[in-house]
């Protein structure tokens, strides 16, 4: 097969251009700054406070987003119903709308003058400016994840097998929670991983319906351009580095639930 | 065909063993979209409804404001660069990947991935620790009169990081499927390397290729974390469309603000229209995971 010379250089030269040399530069611009330098600025009560809110935020808002996911998988594939492809559609909006489109969208509704807000308010509940808000926003960009990675597993279900439990006398939600929820299972786990990595460094969503009160409503990138702006760049790399350690963490984690689960089901 | 008039025909009576109940059914039905029109429809219309509360032509004016029309310029300018080579690179890494056979093939299709899961804002951050005036080959370009940060190149190198793996991703499921054996008639029967790439294997992926350059458009044309770092957001000179929206909504200029965004929203809708196109028109040329 000819073009092996071209192919290759060509990737090689853009992977390390594009990814490879920058994120090399972050490691070694930490490496300079030493493990005690990055402790020091990753060890103040504004980076905690920060970190764990990204980091509890995204892991509930892929936690919702695991159980809608997995109903909207469903419900798209196995029903028949008017406006079908509309829903379908509808899931990769968060794909495709701009996330500073997005967030001044969900902060005009969910602000206490919007539509939706105005109506939480009059509970004396508060969404934007507040956690709920970021939430809301993380919710948001996390929607298409686990729906499109469970969508073609629901589709490769076969009946037979949901049959043979019926005959064997298993209820409906007995077949559903024993026999189906555990084929998903390695499908939405990888939609969840997807869903968590993405809203730990979603950034342009967040910002305008945060508020962004340091402690409070502060996320962790937001930290970084905070120091870019004030030109510290040694305290943005080691919140940067803090922040890509913690991911990979967590997506090693999750890998690791993953190959457990497979074993577990078996072939699936 | 049978099977399915036989269920039909059962469900008014019995209910068929592998179905939810009628009752269960429309629950499920109804969470969809009761939670689709809040979290998704419901953005959607506050974007157009904003931009026009105060009457089509306030936003049609704010669209025709200058740095409107400056941002609008730049991003056009920063997708119809960035896309075509994002587009070269996802060609070049599939057809690397699919037709040879190496060791390392996984770990280089994870590196490729590697973008998804680094903060935009971070990949900003590694652009400008990179190519700032601060760093080796930052401070050297400057000193060239070529500037990477904070003007169009490091914007450029920004959306190349984050669309990464758009195109190459929807291309390397689709080359595996077709194999290598149509490549290899054309190039025993003495056809030249271009002219088999050019007439064997383009017209086979061309679906799934428009499919990723259509979504990488969308996420170059709307980038906003990454930009704003390394863009520096310089009115007329480096604010992109995103960031000028963030600047005029600051600014509490909120129809101009969601009239900037309503033209994204639309973009949104047109890459959401062909995608749903593509899917129902050429499944079979998409990768596995678009078909239903």
């Amino acid at each position: 097969m000819p073009g092996l010379g071209l192919s290759m250089g060509i990737t090689l030269t853009m992977l390390s251009l594009v990814v490879l040399l920058p994120i090399g530069a972050l490691l070694l611009k930490g490496a300079n700054y030493g493990l005690e330098g990055i402790w020091e600025t990753v060890n103040r009560e504004r980076v905690w406070a920060a970190l764990f809110l990204s980091f509890r935020l995204s892991l509930l808002a892929a936690l919702f987003n695991l159980v809608f996911g997995v109903l909207l998988a469903w419900v798209l594939v196995r029903y028949r119903f008017a406006g079908r492809r509309i829903l379908d559609a509808a899931i990769d909006l968060p794909f495709a709308l701009p996330t500073a489109v997005a967030g001044i969208a969900l902060t005009a509704l969910y602000a206490p003058n919007g539509t939706f807000g105005h109506i939480a308010a009059s509970i004396g509940w508060k969404i934007a400016y507040t956690q709920w808000g970021i939430f809301i926003a993380l919710v948001f960009v996390g929607l298409p994840f686990v729906a499109r990675t469970v969508q073609p597993v629901v589709e490769e279900i076969e009946r037979e097998v949901e049959e043979a439990s019926a005959t064997l006398g298993a209820s409906r939600l007995h077949t559903l929670r024993h026999v189906i929820l555990p084929m998903l299972a390695p499908a939405a786990l990888t939609g969840f991983a997807l869903a968590l990595a993405r809203a730990v460094g979603e950034y342009g969503s967040v910002i305008f319906i945060a508020g962004n009160i340091p402690l409070v409503t502060e996320i962790a990138p937001l930290l970084i351009i905070i120091q870019l702006e004030e030109f510290n760049y040694d305290a943005a790399a080691a919140i940067g580095i803090a922040m890509l350690l913690i991911s990979f963490a967590m997506l090693l984690a999750i890998n690791l639930i993953q190959i457990w689960s497979r074993r577990r089901i078996g072939h699936v | 065909m049978s099977d399915a008039t036989l269920q039909k025909g059962t469900t008014t009576r019995f209910r068929s063993a592998t179905e939810e109940s009628p009752l269960a059914r429309r629950a499920l039905i109804g969470i969809a979209f009761i939670g689709l029109a809040i979290l998704v429809f419901a953005p959607l219309i506050a974007v157009f409804a904003e931009a026009l509360a105060d009457g089509v032509s306030a936003a049609l004016r704010s669209l025709a404001n200058p740095d409107a029309l400056d941002a609008i310029r730049l991003t056009l300018t920063i997708a119809a660069i960035s896309v075509p080579l994002n587009a070269a690179f996802g060609i070049a890494a599939a057809w690397f990947i699919t037709k040879f056979d190496f060791r390392g093939k996984a770990f280089l299709i994870t590196l490729i991935d590697l973008p998804f899961s680094v903060s935009p804002v971070v990949a900003g951050l590694c652009i400008v620790l990179m190519f700032g005036t601060n760093s080796l080959i930052g401070g050297w370009l400057v000193a060239q009169g070529f500037p990477i940060v904070f003007a169009m190149p490091g914007i450029i190198l920004a959306t190349l990081f984050v669309t990464f793996p758009f195109v190459a991703r929807e291309l390397i499921p689709v080359m595996i499927e077709q194999g290598r054996a149509e490549e290899e008639a054309a190039l025993t029967l003495g056809a030249s390397g271009w002219r088999t790439f050019w007439t064997v294997t383009l017209p086979n992926i061309r679906w799934a290729l428009l499919y990723g350059v259509l979504l990488c458009n969308a996420r170059a044309m709307g980038e906003f974390g990454a930009v704003s770092v390394v863009s520096g957001k310089i009115r007329g000179q480096t604010a992109t469309m995103p960031t000028t929206i963030e600047m005029l909504y600051q600014e509490y200029l909120s129809v101009a603000a969601f009239s900037l965004a309503a033209v994204l929203a639309l973009l949104a809708l047109v890459t959401l229209l062909l995608k749903t196109a593509l899917e129902i028109r050429h499944a079979d040329q998409l990768a596995a995971t678009h078909r239903h």
